[in-house]
């Protein structure tokens, strides 16, 4: 290819006036390590697009996604808060329950506790009634 | 439609949907998630591709559409993206490894293109796209497509000079 038309399809290059065709034979041309050095900046330009083109998407593609942990995590957030709150409904009464019975164990304890005093103390004193009561019947039997 | 009719049709193009992915979105593994992600999509649209006339250049939009949903999110998350493609430009003496160091250059330069001729110049220059597809493609008049895409080459070539001049001088 002589160079007056290279310099020509260069100048319609510039102007996006090139057909597909013009611009292979450009291609070709720069490509083809044989260049002007006053055309070298095409040179470059060829070359890197003729290079990058060589780059491959090499991973295989999958046509069914994987299920991505992200959604999972947020799911799971999802349930944690939800049995959160029912455990917070759910244990709320039964909580209050247990510290009822707490507390009325505690009454128990300490009425029982109470009483016990008490029972010991009226033992106490049925004893002296009891004397007593042998003591009063020792002298009727002296006054009769 | 099943999945071998589908994979026949589609499995031809997925390395350039990779490749504007990866213009788009830079990274490699950004790339890759993207192209996977759009082949879920094709998947579920299955029905549908069985109507279109051309399923490339839909494919095509929807890798487009997608980086640019990608990058407006990362905009917002304040993510910023990682030039790790090329490698720094060095002093060298090597011919050779100058030589490479300018192709990495147009790769830069693209890089600092608006991203609708970054689009045009990926769609037309590297993967050689008729101008009615791309149109198509990025749904832009065939007069737009070309002013766009001849900016984009002039850009190009006057930063290659400028900086080669700097360079020898």
């Amino acid at each position: 290819m002589e160079l007056a038309n290279i310099e020509k399809l260069v100048e319609k290059y510039l102007n996006a006036e090139t057909s597909l065709q013009e611009e292979t034979t450009l291609k070709n041309y720069f490509t083809g390590g044989n260049v002007a050095p006053h055309l070298q900046e095409y040179e470059y330009m060829f070359n890197y697009f003729a290079t990058i083109k060589d780059e491959k998407f090499t991973k295989t593609i999958q046509l069914e996604p994987k299920k991505s942990k992200k959604r999972n995590f947020k799911w799971l957030s999802v349930a944690a808060s939800i049995a959160l709150l029912f455990t917070v409904f759910i244990g709320k009464p039964q909580y209050d329950e247990y510290k009822e019975r707490k507390k009325a164990e505690k009454i128990y304890a300490q009425v029982s506790k109470g009483l016990q005093l008490l029972s010991n103390n009226l033992k106490k004193g049925e004893q002296a009634v009891a004397q007593l009561h042998t003591y009063e019947s020792k002298v009727n039997q002296v006054l009769k | 439609m099943n999945q071998s009719d589908f994979l026949k049709v589609v499995l031809p193009f997925k390395d350039k949907v990779f490749r504007l992915a990866k213009r788009l979105l830079v990274s490699t593994e950004e790339a890759e998630d993207a192209t996977q992600e759009l082949y879920f999509k094709l998947w579920r649209s299955k029905e549908k591709i069985a109507d279109y006339k051309n399923v490339e250049a839909f494919a095509m939009t929807m890798t487009k559409n997608y980086c640019y949903d990608r990058l407006k999110s990362k905009q917002a998350s304040n993510l910023t993206l990682v030039h790790s493609n090329y490698k720094e430009k060095e002093t060298s003496l090597d011919k050779k490894v100058e030589y490479q160091d300018s192709v990495n250059q147009v790769h830069q330069l693209i890089e600092a293109l608006p991203e609708n001729q970054k689009i045009i110049i990926q769609l037309r220059d590297i993967e050689q796209y008729d101008f009615d597809e791309i149109c198509k493609m990025v749904d832009m008049k065939p007069t737009a497509v070309r002013v766009a895409l001849s900016r984009a080459r002039k850009t190009i070539r006057e930063e290659l000079i400028k900086k080669h001049n700097y360079g020898v001088s």
